[in-house]
């Protein structure tokens, strides 16, 4: 007896576009998440692009991945309500050695394929005047674009629940099951599921996976830490996503809009032994600050209203064409040691923008490997982004108030998220149980007071609507509590 | 309840300032007055600050914080303030045209001739001290757990090290240590307190718990709850001093570093904005830049004492029921207020000579530097000293008040600034 | 006798004055700094410390579980701890009025324990 055919291990935007791709087949799929909600990792705490494409090694699977994927974004953003802003990109140039590299990576945006135009000094300064007026030019990708990062999560996934793919949260996944060297299901924490196919879209976690099915492989995972802060929208707009000229290793620390107005500074690259290690650094904090200013010189620590870090799954993957000599591309592909396993191993940037098309390229492996895929005749590519009480105009206010006066009360005074968003979210497809899972659907708790005022507000609401004593509502799951006791049952 | 589409004089929150102008507008004849309330009852902050302490100026009593407020929400009802319960101001226009909305009342749009921006002010969080470390749970600013623990009844730790020698801070070590919780740490950055000394008294010492100056925190520890701080000794710069780390145990770490005044609407509606209280810019009936909209208490800056709180919004309330009767002072010449030696701001940022006539008027400050010894507050017009007064000491955890005074109408008329500074007696 | 100063931070009212006490065993010979009201709070303070406390009850039937209450009087500071477990059994119905006794002479020393604020009853609503 057969309980799913996929099961997706990895609620990251890998896993969730993953699970949308399978959702429109004939075809039984669960995703397991051993955290306590989706878009945990890496997926949330990153710089929010889509890029354009310019900047991987021409050839690389990231090249092709993030090439074929960008233009999807118009298209998903539609159907699934993702925020999503086609602004453009700046590599920018100060001082004349950076102007020498403009050259460079203009061929090699070329190379991929992607549109992109050197502009004069002047021009940056007028397309962004807070840029250091130092600039000696810049390279223009106008393809790029801003997402909303957990949207591009929480959204697919939710489109995939409503065409029938099973989610279970807080379920880890601990080993294959096999009979006869075949795989026949995955043994996790909340028990056994049997399953033909396993996707592994498991981020940071994704190598040791892999090896469980082949012990020989030489892939490994060193998670790198980026660090970023978030500034203040009543402090400075920016609309702009800035680049600094990249270095070997990174991108650089960018200065850059988002879809919901702030502005974010980082990251920084460090290597972290320490799979679950998100603090933030004195250290790369004083780095991030330091690299932001060299593009925009005015920024006021006084604006700062957030910091975090994540990890970067950054893997050892050799580029698939051989004649590349490039060792930290993405690796898909079907594992050859067990067959039934995809792995999708080593997804650091351009991942986010890649995910659309990794998840395309999952559905050609699984069919080139030969598993059946009808198509659903009633398949649903819509999902509606639920309403968002301060976006709306003044009419749509107040007929959204009329239906439902809970939107009136507002609960994050800084994000303006009313009572009507945060009931919803607790009872959606994808239902939000947490705190953080709250604040990544509707951004609350992510303004100057960081949930100072909304927090108690928000942990009574769940236990309200969940039917649950307010002590066992937790940040981010099991173990990040907030409340303890009443007040008055002091223990003897 | 029923709301009116026009208004004298609408006052926007209903902590201490927002009452005090209120009841103060009324009491000035202006006939139709509503706060503005975005929480389900009047009071604001007050309602969770359930120590003694408040009210000594005024009321020549020690009363706890609901005490003192409910001695204003009972003369607001009884001089027929109207209240508008649970409604966020979504926006103000220039015109004075306010659209708010509400569970209980839906989309409200009403029009008003004066306003006071009462709206209090916000606590600095981690980020804005650029705190390193995880992001656990357990961690709360002072005011947050308060409410917890004196409103809603729960307690957010069991453990707890606080970050900042501020007064929530000290008056939360004691209540948490009431409702038996255990206070391990006070760690305060600066070389000195930053609230007020008494409260280090019988919130601190008479407790046992321990405060250290020039500390700071290095390290949050945990990934799901806060498990342990690193602190860390400081140099006079806020440099960590390498070899001084300590990790100390906890579950929870409380931050009272400072408070913010809560400008956002008034951004919006262009109000001016002194970058250094980070409240509008006011003159000393508390007008604006704005004619006929006014500010009155820690939206303004941070006081020390509600007591002072109700003082302006006094003032500004009465100001608003004058400006609704007579119209805007076309005429009405503004002297600016600097502040001097060892003064980081003064309040008001300008004076109308003229309102003299009516008797002092009040200038309040904050000190840059503490001065554990006699000082003089001096005001100046240019070199010229006009009038001093002696304290035994200034310290930056407490404001500091000298009045211009009314016999000095004509001295103050000829002046093209005035200059307030604190010097060593 | 030797005569030792000690010094004492007043919390009569928010200046927070240092008093310098002279003292010849346990009798106070001088007292400096400080206003009147300091100087009888020394007095206090060395002979029978006492405190303001303000602490909550719990209420049923408000819009909060719990209701602010404080004492009518400085209470013995030795105390403190008895007075807050005896709190902590303490329920009241709404409605409540401000001043309205919640604890009539606490511990027996003649100290009332007041309710800082009004409770209203509140409509049940679903």
């Amino acid at each position: 007896m057969i309980d799913f055919d996929v099961i997706i291990i990895g609620g990251g935007v890998i896993g969730c576009m993953t699970a949308r791709a399978l959702s429109r087949y004939q075809l039984k799929v669960l995703l397991i998440e051993k955290e306590s909600d989706i878009g945990m990792g890496a997926s949330s705490a990153n710089s929010a692009i889509i890029h354009a494409g310019h900047d991987p090694l021409p050839g690389s699977l990231k090249a092709e991945m993030n090439i074929k994927a960008n233009p999807m974004w118009d298209q998903l953003s539609a159907d699934l309500g993702i925020p999503f802003k086609r602004t453009g990109a700046y590599i920018v140039a100060i001082g004349d050695e950076d102007c020498e590299c403009l050259d460079s990576l203009l061929q090699r945006g070329r190379e991929n394929g992607v549109a992109c135009e050197i502009i004069s000094a002047e021009e940056m300064r007028n397309r962004e005047p807070l840029i250091n007026p130092q600039v000696s030019g810049a390279l223009f990708t106008p393809t790029a674009g801003m997402v909303d990062p957990f949207a591009a999560c929480i959204a697919p996934l939710e489109n995939a629940i409503e065409n029938g793919v099973q989610v279970k949260l807080e379920t880890a996944f601990l080993s294959f099951l096999t009979k006869d060297g075949s795989l026949t299901g995955i043994h996790t924490n909340q028990g056994d599921f049997n399953c033909h196919w396993v996707i592994n879209a498991a981020g940071v976690y994704s190598d040791e996976i892999l090896r469980q099915a082949d012990p020989e492989s030489t892939f490994t995972i060193i998670p790198r830490k980026g660090e970023y802060y978030i500034l203040d929208k009543s402090e400075i707009q920016l609309n702009n996503i800035l680049f600094p000229v990249p270095s070997a290793v990174s991108k650089g620390i960018l200065v850059l809009g988002s879809t919901h107005g702030n502005v974010l500074v980082g990251p920084n690259s460090t290597i972290e032994e320490d799979r679950e290690d998100k603090a933030v650094t004195a250290k790369g904090l004083n780095e991030i600050w330091l690299g932001a200013q060299k593009l925009v010189p005015t920024l006021q620590p006084g604006s700062i209203i957030a910091v975090f870090a994540g990890l970067r799954a950054s893997g050892n993957a050799p580029c698939p064409d051989c004649s590349i000599d490039y060792k930290h591309d993405f690796l898909i592909e079907a594992c050859t040691q067990l067959k039934g396993l995809i792995n999708l191993a080593g997804i650091e940037s351009p991942g986010l923008t890649a995910s659309p098309a990794i998840a395309e390229r999952v559905i050609e492996i699984l069919q080139q490997e030969g598993l059946k895929m009808d198509l659903k005749e009633n398949w649903n590519p819509i999902r509606k982004a639920r309403p968002r009480f301060h976006h709306l105009s003044m009419a749509e206010q107040k007929q959204l108030l009329k239906k439902d006066p809970r939107y009136g009360r507002v609960i994050c005074r800084c994000e303006m998220v009313t009572e009507g968003e945060i009931i919803a979210e607790i009872h959606a497809p994808l239902p939000a149980r947490t705190y953080d899972a709250i604040k990544r659907r509707t951004w609350l708790g992510t303004g100057r007071c960081l949930g100072s005022f909304d927090m108690p507000r928000v942990i009574e609401l769940l236990a309200d609507e969940t039917c649950q004593p307010v002590t066992s509502i937790t940040k981010k799951g099991p173990g990040s509590e907030f409340l303890f006791r009443l007040t008055k049952k002091v223990e003897a | 309840m029923s709301i009116k589409d026009r208004y004298d004089v609408i006052v926007i929150g209903s902590g201490p300032g927002g009452l005090a102008a209120a009841i103060s507008a009324k009491k000035n004849g202006a006939k139709d007055v509503l706060i503005i309330e975005r929480d389900v009852e009047p009071g604001g902050i007050l309602l969770q600050c359930i120590h003694n302490g408040f009210g000594v100026e005024i009321f020549k009593k020690d009363l706890p914080g609901p005490s003192y407020a409910q001695h204003f929400i009972n003369e607001a009802f009884s001089t027929g303030v109207e209240f508008l319960l649970d409604t966020m101001v979504l926006q103000i226009t220039p015109e004075k045209r306010i659209t708010a909305s509400s569970k209980r009342h839906g989309f409200v749009e009403v029009r008003t001739k004066a306003i006071v921006l009462a709206m209090g002010c916000r606590e600095r969080t981690r980020a804005q001290i650029r705190l390193p470390g995880t992001r656990a749970a357990g961690i709360f600013t002072a005011g947050t757990a308060q409410r917890w623990v004196n409103v809603e009844g729960y307690m957010p730790g069991k453990n707890f090290v606080i970050l900042g020698s501020g007064d929530i801070g000290m008056i939360m070590a004691r209540r948490l240590t009431f409702e038996g919780a255990h206070v391990e740490r006070v760690l305060e950055v600066m070389p000195y307190l930053s609230g007020l000394t008494r409260n280090y008294v019988q919130c601190l010492l008479d407790f046992d718990i321990q405060l250290q100056l020039q500390r700071t925190i290095k390290n949050i520890i945990g990934k799901k709850r806060v498990e342990a701080i690193e602190s860390v000794a400081v140099d006079k710069k806020w440099n960590p001093i390498p070899g001084t780390e300590e990790i100390i145990p906890c579950d929870t770490l409380l931050l009272s570093v400072g408070l913010i005044p809560e400008n956002e609407l008034s951004r919006q509606i262009g109000v001016m904005i002194d970058p250094i209280t980070g409240g509008p810019i006011v003159d000393d009936s508390f007008q604006t830049n704005i004619p006929g909209i006014f500010s009155a208490g820690n939206v303004v800056h941070v006081y020390d004492l509600v007591d002072w709180v109700t003082e302006a919004g006094l003032t500004a309330g009465k100001s608003a029921a004058r400006w609704v009767s007579s119209g805007s002072q076309t005429n009405a010449i503004n002297l600016p207020v600097r502040a001097g030696e060892n003064v980081r701001y003064a309040v008001p940022h300008t004076i109308q000579p003229d309102h003299l006539a009516e008797g002092d008027i009040r200038v309040q400050m904050r000190v840059r530097q503490p001065i554990e010894k006699p000082v003089w507050v001096e005001v100046r017009s240019g070199e010229k000293l006009l009038h001093r007064k002696g304290e035994p000491y200034a310290r930056p955890g407490e404001m500091v008040t000298i009045p211009i005074k009314q016999k000095l109408m004509d001295e103050v008329k000829s002046a093209k600034d005035l200059t307030i500074a604190i010097v060593e007696r | 006798m030797a005569t030792i100063l000690e010094k004492v931070i007043c919390v009569t009212c928010p200046k927070g004055c240092t008093l310098e006490v002279t003292l010849e065993g346990d009798t106070i010979i001088k007292v400096e700094n400080g206003c009147k009201r300091g100087h009888e709070y020394v007095h206090q303070e060395l002979t029978d410390p006492r405190r303001m406390v303000a602490s909550s009850v719990q209420v049923k039937g408000g819009l909060h579980p719990l209701l602010p209450v404080y004492t009518s009087a400085p209470f013995p500071k030795a105390r403190i701890q008895e007075l807050l477990s005896a709190l902590r059994q303490v329920e009241v119905n709404t409605p409540v009025k401000m001043d309205d006794i919640v604890l009539r002479n606490a511990l027996g020393t003649g100290i009332d324990i007041h309710a800082s604020r009004d409770v209203k009853e509140e409509a049940i609503t679903s």
